[in-house]
């Protein structure tokens, strides 16, 4: 990926992303919000990785953040505008983001490839599909995506679904579990609530 | 990246989206008010022609003999000379950004649909035919989505904006509306994508072409498991339909701007070309669902019985005129969705708002889970005896 456009899409993400704390209209923040996960995706896809980026748009900029809208638009915006930044939650916030970036650096220097300089220059895909001929390499039974490597595409998709399915799968149904439990206390959660103003009516 | 790669992807963008896309949404609409005359038993628009009269002539001069072709033009006009009036309670940043975002996120879907197979033009010099595709991405159906979801902020924008009730609770309307079926809609296609194994809408075509489409696997290798899994294959289509319907507000689920309830819901308050970019909006997602409906379920720019008939596509050795033929048949294809809309439009009538929803929710998202299943059942099951 050329250098300046790296930048340029940083630039966006991050400026975004500190409009989403600094605007105090909350439709401008959301909507800056949308944008920063846009540029998001768009950092993702010139790392080739098409899927994520699309995932990326598709569920948090193009649904996700669709509801947030939804619920800040029936709030009294007036109301909120005119509220201020408060010591606490300043300071709060400032403490939190360093924790979190420290935590960020001193994992991503552990990984191997965090001593690797970057170069910019194309994906070597020919590589990847010569190293799958070998018999002990994960891919070397992946009839598909060797087919792709070998066309010299890069199969994205499938490399995904490899790494997912066969290295974690049990986190994976882990995380789906999670979600399918959020979703049933929500559906009850809100059920309940209505079945005791129904009450309160009669 | 090479000079030729360039100037072709200009050119492609230019065609499909300035030159075909947007003329084909000027015509959609004269299409639209002609057919649903012909549906009422009345005349419909047709006294537009070149107006020779204005310069001395007798009569006005009718293309084909054909009155009312010029309709989109004196439309056009009309739009871009209207006022364009701004209220002076909305806020003013969104109401004018709203229009831009149902408009561009339309246009953008149409980068990875495949239109032909590929255009040969090596009497210009040119080794490599050029494919008639914007961006040959690796996750077709998936992007367009994903800008198609990009959509809603429009609507919702505008509803909210215009700072008045009726606009406000079309905006609300739609992201509840567009959110639930884009549930059915995503899931519809996940059988489709079993039987491709890819994600890439060209090389779909590519297979349709070869082994026929998949709601009509007549040709190429025909077997039991390929005819069995058009029943699944059809219900998806049915799925993939409806649910088009709700994402782009046509009728019988236009809530979002239905009249006799919402004056015209969220863009009561816009006028002049402001309007005129929800409607384009409208009507090119609506193109663009079409082609894609035809990409996915009718064999994209193949034509029937092509292997047959010596109309089929041999990467790199197809002839210009012949990949001619395919963009004309892919575009034949989705006029002839196009009209099926537009008949439907003037055939059914409007859902209630709760209706909508429950037919989203508990229809159309369990029979679409129970299709995904239905599907690896036949696949397992074909594969297992030998039939696929």
């Amino acid at each position: 990926m050329p250098a300046p456009l790296f930048y340029l899409l940083a630039f966006i993400t991050l400026g975004f992303g500190l409009l989403v704390v600094l605007a105090r209209n909350p439709v401008a923040s959301a909507l800056s919000l949308v944008m920063c996960f846009s540029g998001l995706a768009a950092l993702f896809v010139t790392l080739d990785a098409y899927l994520i980026g699309t995932i990326q748009v598709l569920v948090y900029a193009g649904a996700v953040m669709v509801l947030f809208l939804f619920i800040i638009m029936l709030l009294d915006i007036k109301e909120e505008e005119k509220k201020g930044q408060r010591l606490t939650a300043v300071v709060g916030g400032m403490i939190l983001a360093a924790v979190l970036t420290l935590q960020l650096t001193s994992m991503a220097g552990s990984f191997p490839l965090a001593k690797t300089k970057l170069d910019d220059k194309p994906l070597d895909i020919s590589a990847a599909s010569t190293a799958a001929k070998d018999k002990n390499h994960p891919l070397h039974s992946m009839q598909m995506i060797r087919k792709d490597l070998d066309a010299g595409k890069l199969p994205d998709t499938a490399l995904m679904g490899q790494t997912l399915f066969d290295q974690y799968p049990l986190h994976l149904q882990m995380m789906g579990l999670l979600l399918l439990v959020g979703t049933v206390g929500v559906v009850v959660l809100s059920r309940r609530d209505t079945a005791k103003e129904e009450s309160k009516g009669a | 990246m090479d000079l030729t790669f360039l100037i072709a992807s200009v050119a492609k963008i230019i065609l499909l989206t300035f030159m075909v896309i947007l003329p084909m949404v000027a015509y959609s609409v004269v299409a639209e008010r002609r057919l649903s005359a012909i549906i009422q038993d009345r005349v419909g628009p047709n006294r537009v022609g070149i107006p020779a009269t204005l310069f001395g002539a007798k009569k006005d001069w009718h293309i084909f003999g054909m009155g009312g072709l010029l309709q989109p033009m004196a439309d056009g006009i009309k739009f871009l000379l209207k006022e364009d009036f701004t209220p002076a309670h909305v806020k003013k940043f969104y109401y004018w950004i709203a229009p831009a975002l149902t408009m561009v996120p339309a246009l953008l879907t149409c980068a990875v649909l495949p239109f032909g197979s590929e255009l040969n033009f090596s009497f210009f010099g040119l080794e490599q035919p050029i494919k008639a595709v914007i961006a040959d991405l690796s996750v077709g159906p998936l992007y367009t989505f994903a800008i198609a979801s990009l959509g809603v902020y429009g609507i919702v924008l505008a509803g909210w904006s215009s700072n008045s009730k009726y606009p406000f609770l079309g905006g609300v309307r739609s992201s509840s509306q567009m959110i639930s079926y884009e549930l059915s809609l995503g899931l519809a296609i996940v059988p489709v994508l079993m039987i491709y194994g890819n994600l890439n809408l060209s090389e779909m075509a590519q297979y349709q072409d070869q082994n026929g489409w998949l709601l009509l696997p007549l040709w190429g290798k025909i077997s039991i498991g390929k005819l069995l899994l058009t029943i699944p294959m059809a219900i998806s289509f049915v799925i993939f339909t409806v649910a088009m319907f709700a994402e782009t507000n046509r009728l019988p689920f236009d809530l979002p701007e239905c009249e006799t309830e919402l004056v015209a819901g969220y863009h009561t308050e816009y006028s002049s070309m402001k309007f005129a970019l929800f409607f384009l909006g409208e009507y090119a997602a609506m193109i663009i669902g079409s082609g894609l409906a035809v990409t996915l379920f009718l064999g994209g720019w193949s034509i029937p019985f092509a292997p047959a008939l010596g109309l089929d596509y041999k990467p790199g050795a197809t002839p210009l005129w012949l990949g001619l033929l395919h963009i004309g048949t892919f575009f034949g294809k989705v006029i002839g969705f196009i009209l099926f809309f537009i008949v439907i439009r003037w055939s059914l009538p409007r859902f209630r708002y709760d209706q909508l929803m429950k037919l989203g929710w508990f229809v159309m998202f369990e029979v679409a889970l129970l299709n995904v299943i239905l599907t690896a059942g036949i696949m397992w099951a074909c594969n297992a005896l030998g039939w696929l």
